[in-house]
């Protein structure tokens, strides 16, 4: 057995152990120690994907050496190394961006605090892409939301702890229903880890018994990480959560946080269901559908939104729809896409989030996209790192989100019955993508009208984080070939 | 059909709480009952788990007696499930309160809609 491969456990834990640490430290310390944290777990999940890129497979680790029906695992691929390295990347660059506004959000001498939330954030993230076992799952899921209300509720802002009730609300009500699902699994089938669950839910479809717990197991546990993740009919928490929380927890939270629970439901549905109960139980039928909704309503609510917080929010809701078509799509290409729009949306939607801050301070506060009329000359770098992240978003070729909706585009291809859907959602989605991005890079860019207060220069590390997202924008944009290469052999030998 | 519901009581009782408590829990507007109601769907699926856990005749899972044949004892898996979540309810039940608390002593009330009509007023001055 090879050193890497306790990597994925160690960048767990190490992650864990921060965390508590940081409990008893100051501020300061606590910030770099986090940073320090990422930094480690990011070049370790780095070792086990080329590790598992170089043998070509993936491997399972047993947690405390007991074997597969009983003990605790632990499962990486070139996949899981993948995102594990993708997430790593865009939280330390959402967290070096925001660096002195959470300073000034959060109450003095609580600022170790926050960094507690962030490092849990980030092990139970990594425990979430890395986990085999689906009570363990849970647990992080769990994890993941606590850390995530701590996130939103640091800021002592009404709207801000209005916004934190409101996701626990809906989180709570997610978790319950992933919770029952789980207790519905473990009762038919006996089984916690995933791989002898696909065996015995293999078993069960054969024999054709089961048939309705089955089907509300699927249902309930979608709809659980659905709600988490907010796809379009349960996206009411979104809008205020993104937008009024301080700009490091507003891009990992719409960066990555839904993220996390989009991936544990791709392997839920790979990894433990059977093709069979997909099939009869029209569950992936349904994630497309609602994912098209997504699209469509996403960017509509956009367009009626004033706010450019709560616009960048609301994008979110139609980005979250595509990546649920293109699991929707239940075919290779299909998945792919839609981890590549989980890699692509990440970095751009933190991109957004943090140089709309950049925005907002060159405008006096304002957060109206028509008080930012002129902003592109008061803060040239924050206006560009935002104008590429728009662009990416409509799908402008040469960036991140244009491969996706490539290959969004040729997946569809895969499944004729689902192909014209799928290439008029895009058609329609793009261009209301369009309307409301460009209506405000336009605005940007506007000769100002008055001389606006508060023209001020940022620090350098929200400028080096809008710089580092443009990059990783343009090189998920120039350089997809390898990456898509990756998630295709990673999903081969994903189950 | 009824017999069934009859046999099977406890999965019965614990899926209507589960049901009692997630409405609660989505509809209603006070945060304290929000968070009974998510206390009691949480406790639901605790009921659940060791309904499901219990082989009637058969002892509890701590070894007594010096009797180590695993048919004497009752599954143990479904009982470490149920302490687990225990801890994660409790945990949320703990972070939710604390939040409640911070809204309470800001706008005077637990009625959720009328904290957000008084959210939004605030924003507007």
């Amino acid at each position: 057995m090879s050193f890497v491969q306790n990597f994925p456990f160690f960048s767990i834990i190490i992650a864990m152990f921060s965390g508590i640490v940081s409990s008893v430290i100051s501020g300061k310390k606590a910030r770099n120690l986090s940073l320090a944290a990422i930094a480690v777990t990011t070049c370790m999940s780095a070792a086990v994907l080329a590790f598992t890129w170089r043998t070509g497979e993936s491997y399972t680790y047993m947690m405390g050496h007991f074997p597969a029906p009983w003990g605790n695992e632990i499962r990486a691929g070139v996949l899981e190394g993948l995102v594990a390295l993708m997430f790593g990347v865009v939280m330390f660059i959402s967290v070096m961006g925001g660096l002195d506004h959470t300073e000034k959000d959060v109450e003095p001498g609580k600022l170790n605090l926050f960094y507690i939330m962030i490092d849990l954030m980030l092990s139970s993230l990594l425990a979430l892409v890395y986990t085999n076992d689906l009570f363990t799952a849970y647990v992080f899921v769990e994890i993941n939301t606590i850390a995530g209300c701590g996130l939103i509720m640091i800021r002592q802002w009404g709207r801000s702890l209005s916004a934190a009730i409101r996701y626990m609300v809906m989180s709570s009500l997610g978790s319950g229903l992933f919770l029952i699902g789980l207790s519905l699994l473990y009762d038919v089938t006996g089984q916690l880890l995933m791989i002898p669950a696909k065996e015995a839910v293999a078993q069960i479809a054969a024999s054709d018994t089961y048939v309705i717990p089955m089907l509300v197991i699927l249902a309930v546990i979608s709809v659980g990480l659905a709600i988490k993740s907010g796809l379009y009919p349960f996206h009411y928490w979104i809008p205020d959560t993104y937008a009024y929380a301080t700009p490091t927890a507003s891009a990992i939270l719409s960066g990555l946080v839904s993220k996390g629970y989009i991936f544990l439901l791709i392997k839920i549905l790979y990894r433990v269901m059977s093709p069979e109960h997909l099939m009869e139980g029209y569950t992936l039928d349904v994630l497309y559908w609602f994912g098209i909704a997504g699209m469509m309503m996403g960017s509509i609510h956009a367009i009626q939104e004033k706010d450019t917080g709560r616009m960048i929010a609301y994008s979110s809701v139609a980005q979250i729809g595509y990546i649920y078509m293109g699991i929707g799509l239940g075919t290779l290409g299909g998945t792919t896409a839609a981890i590549f729009h989980i890699f692509s949306h990440g970095a751009t939607k933190a991109l957004l989030f943090i140089s709309a801050v950049g925005l907002y301070e060159a405008s006096g506060g304002e957060r109206d996209y028509l008080s930012l009329r002129g902003a592109g000359y008061r803060n040239p770098l924050a206006a560009i790192g935002f104008t590429v992240g728009a662009m990416s978003m409509v799908g402008f070729p040469m960036l991140s989100g244009f491969i996706s909706k490539l290959l969004f585009a040729t997946s569809a291809f895969e499944n004729t019955g689902k192909l014209l859907p799928t290439l008029i959602a895009l058609a329609v989605s793009t261009t209301l993508n369009a309307v409301y991005f460009l209506r405000l890079v336009i605005s940007l860019y506007r000769p100002e009208r008055k001389k606006v207060g508060g023209v001020r220069r940022d620090s350098w590390n929200l400028r080096l984080a809008v710089v580092c997202f443009i990059l990783l924008n343009l090189v998920l944009g120039l350089f997809s070939q390898p990456i898509v290469r990756a998630i295709g052999q990673g999903l081969e030998m994903f189950d | 059909m009824f017999t069934h519901l009859m046999l099977n009581i406890e999965e019965t009782v614990s899926m209507i709480l589960f049901g009692i408590g997630f409405t609660t829990l989505l509809l209603h507007p006070n945060l304290i009952k929000k968070i009974i109601g998510m206390n009691i769907m949480d406790t639901a699926v605790y009921l659940f788990l060791a309904a499901k856990g219990y082989i009637a005749g058969r002892m509890v899972p701590i070894m007594s007696d010096g009797i180590q044949d695993a048919s004497a004892y009752i599954n143990p898996v479904p009982s470490g499930l149920v302490l687990t979540g225990i801890v994660v309810s409790v945990s949320t039940t703990a972070l939710m309160l604390s939040l409640t608390i911070r809204l309470y002593e800001r706008y005077g009330s637990l009625n959720l809609d009328r904290i957000l009509i008084l959210v939004k007023e605030e924003g507007k001055t």
